[in-house]
């Protein structure tokens, strides 16, 4: 085909250099004409849009978007608002507790897993599994089990603990941890088979080399096979980061927001604000603060990450 | 060629007469928005869709479920800014105002002085209706929210008297308590701490303070001695609400007092229809009575449809038979019957009613005239969505921490500021 078409193109222009025929200029483009349309539309609609918001959380919008300038005000009734706050905290503590408890657990039930075990298989699609469920479904279920009186303290009062309570749910100081129960049981099967396959690609001979030295297993596993799962936890890292800060659903359907507003996260905060009490400006604002935030964490690691796959 | 022009006169022929019955069949098309999607509600909605298909124009429902009508709101929201609103939908309270400022609805004062919809209706409740003195809105039905649902079985077990003040309530409570029953049935979501809350400060303030202070938004009367102590009668019911509360659905605190577990619910008169569905009657195995110094007081919660601007002449006409349609009495005694409220307009006759119906739409005369008939802030017929949000945090966040009533009081005079 290319022959056929350069001897085309040799007859058709009798110059020295060989010009380039209409189909090798559409292949060299082709990717870049297949990726375009998404790429634009993912330009207008996810980043035209965040621009959009970030305008909307200048001016005074209420019921409906207003497009005058109207300075810092929303930002500073956000700041002042009592209930941000609480969301706020409530994020720090379940992204924080959320990401460590999932990547711990994740981490552990990979390595218990990659033993060799018999039924592994199995036990990976039982660990796996809770990762299908949609966080309705999951805060649904975690409701019933942690309710006082239908679920887990009812159940071990009947087993003769009567002074046994378990009340997280229904108490306005635990009930962020719940949430973080529930999320972690979801997501750690899922940080499980990150783990496991990253611990499956790692190299047989220099676990082996470390044997010969004399190291034993624990060791093998702190000083080199963890490290070597960097990049692993880079991704899961990512992930975590993102399901923690878009935790809408999960919140809604465990404790609606929690006894009062204790359970509230800036996602719900949004919601109600943007979309229930007709304030969207001020949900625009506190939409801007999600972004700056997940910008402050993940765009410096992303950096420090590319920088050392360039060096490295 | 006499087959081919047969055939071409018979094509013209039958598209000829298919555009003919297509503009017979346009009638105009009526999109509505609501959010009656339970069995109740549902039916009724379908007893509409009858009345103006009988009329001759075209019904598309338009029911986005959840919420208790957030995400139909948000939906709305987007029809609007995008330029094709529906032609009702179901809004409420001031946000018929709020979307009136816009300047997306139609006039609808043709329709109502033709029916006299200004002496059919309270005056109260026909400015809720109007924008700068137009009407924009018209109204399907009246709930009462300061009801006190109670299971006379319960009462009698403790020996304990029904209250009509919140003093006889604190007797009372305790005598169930020590009886080993649980005396108020709630949930502990903020929509229903807010209308318990309604209830007590009507109660404790009367039908003047609480529309300074709820409707005027005055924050005198916000951050004052009898907001605390309203706040403080709070805290007292509070005692007597079992610890699982917290999220739990109005219908399931229902049902307790249904089931004999719990002695009084303080809900509006949607609980009617739990107790009806359970086939309990009215007297004898549940009573309704106002609230504990609610006597005389109605809290109403009126369901409307605001209309849209449209620009065909058609949909103009379907809107216009929608609007007349809804506050005819065959449909307001319809849906009415159907939903457990009572209908919006007056001088209808009340015999297909039941008891709890009939003492609500006769204390709604009474009290329109006596000057104590308040809108439910609780329910979004008082104040603009914003103050409202910022309200039932202040009252959620009370029941659910130690706050004293003189720092409630002074965030509720914080929380009408909200815009």
């Amino acid at each position: 085909m290319q022959s056929f078409a350069s001897a085309q193109a040799g007859a058709a222009a009798p110059a020295a250099t060989p010009r380039r025929s209409l189909l090798d200029v559409v292949e060299l483009a082709l990717p870049k004409l297949v990726l375009g349309p998404t790429l634009l539309i993912s330009l207008i609609f996810v980043y035209g849009f965040i621009l959009w918001t970030g305008w909307l959380s200048f001016t005074e919008s209420r019921m409906l978007p207003r497009y005058e300038f109207a300075g810092l005000l929303q930002y500073i009734s956000l700041f002042g608002n009592e209930r941000w706050w609480v969301a706020v905290r409530n994020l720090a503590v379940f992204g924080g507790l959320f990401i460590f408890i999932c990547m711990a657990f994740g981490l552990l039930m990979a390595i218990l897993l990659d033993q060799r075990i018999r039924a592994e298989g199995f036990l990976r699609s039982i660990y796996l599994y809770p990762m299908a469920l949609s966080f309705i479904v999951t805060g649904t279920a975690w409701k019933w089990i942690l309710n006082p009186g239908l679920g887990f303290e009812r159940l071990v009062q009947q087993l003769g603990f009567s002074g046994f309570t378990f009340d997280w749910l229904v108490n306005p100081q635990m009930s962020i941890y719940t949430v973080v129960i529930a999320g972690a049981w979801q997501s750690s099967g899922f940080v499980m088979a990150l783990f496991l396959a990253g611990l499956r690609g790692i190299d047989e001979s220099i676990i082996k080399a470390a044997q010969v030295d004399g190291a034993s297993m624990p060791r093998i596993y702190w000083s080199i096979i963890v490290p070597s799962l960097r990049p692993v936890f880079f991704s899961a890292f990512i992930i975590l980061a993102h399901i923690a800060i878009k935790s809408f659903d999960l919140v809604m359907a465990l404790t609606g927001g929690g006894p009062g507003f204790s359970s509230d996260l800036p996602a719900t905060f949004m919601y109600a604000f943007g979309f229930t009490r007709n304030q969207i400006g001020l949900g625009a604002a506190s939409a801007v603060m999600m972004m700056m935030t997940v910008a402050a964490v993940v765009v410096p690691l992303m950096y420090s990450e590319l920088r050392r796959e360039r060096r490295g | 060629m006499k087959q081919s022009t047969a055939r071409f006169a018979l094509t013209a022929l039958t598209l000829a007469s298919t555009l003919a019955f297509s503009a017979f069949a346009r009638a105009g098309e009526v999109e509505v928005l609501h959010w009656w999607t339970s069995g109740g509600e549902a039916k009724s909605v379908a007893e509409l869709k009858k009345i103006l298909e009988a009329k001759g124009h075209k019904w598309k429902d338009f029911a986005v479920a959840g919420g208790g009508g957030e995400n139909a709101m948000t939906v709305l929201k987007s029809r609007v800014v995008s330029g094709k609103p529906p032609t009702a939908a179901q809004v409420k309270g001031p946000s018929i105002q709020e979307w009136a400022k816009e300047g997306v609805l139609t006039n609808l004062d043709d329709v109502a002085k033709g029916a006299n919809w200004d002496g059919l209706l309270p005056a109260v409740v026909s400015n809720v209706m109007k924008y700068q003195g137009h009407y924009v809105a018209v109204p399907v039905n009246v709930h009462r929210v300061n009801w006190m649902w109670a299971n006379p079985e319960v009462f009698k077990k403790a020996g304990a008297k029904i209250p009509t003040t919140w003093d006889e309530f604190a007797v009372a409570a305790d005598k169930i308590q020590k009886a080993g029953l649980i005396a108020v049935a709630h949930g502990g979501q903020p929509w229903q701490d807010a209308t318990v809350f309604e209830s007590v400060a009507l109660g404790v303030g009367g039908a003047e303070w609480y529309n300074r202070a709820f409707v005027n938004l005055d924050a005198s009367a916000l951050n004052s001695p009898t907001m605390e102590k309203s706040f403080a009668t709070l805290r007292t019911v509070q005692k007597y609400i079992d610890k699982d509360a917290a999220n739990r659905d109005w219908n399931l605190a229902t049902a307790m007092v249904i089931n004999g577990k719990a002695a009084m619910q303080f809900m509006g008169d949607w609980a009617k229809g739990e107790f009806t569905a359970a086939n309990k009657s009215p007297g004898k195995d549940y009573i309704c009575v106002p609230a504990p110094g609610n006597k005389g007081a109605f809290t109403f919660n009126i369901d409307s449809f605001i209309m849209f601007e449209q620009k065909s002449a058609d949909a103009k006409d379907a809107q216009r038979a929608l609007a007349s349609s809804i506050m005819e009495p065959q449909f307001q005694e319809v849906f009415n019957l159907n939903k457990g409220s009572i209908p919006a307009r007056s001088g209808m006759s009340m015999a297909k009613f039941d008891q709890c119906a009939k003492d609500s739409s006769s204390e709604f005369e009474s009290s329109a005239k006596s000057k104590k008939l308040v809108p439910s802030w609780a329910h979004g017929m008082a104040m603009p969505a914003s103050a409202q949000g910022a309200m039932f945090d202040v009252v959620t966040q009370f029941m659910n921490s130690n706050m004293t009533p003189k720092a409630a009081a002074e965030k509720m005079a914080a929380a009408a500021k909200s815009k």
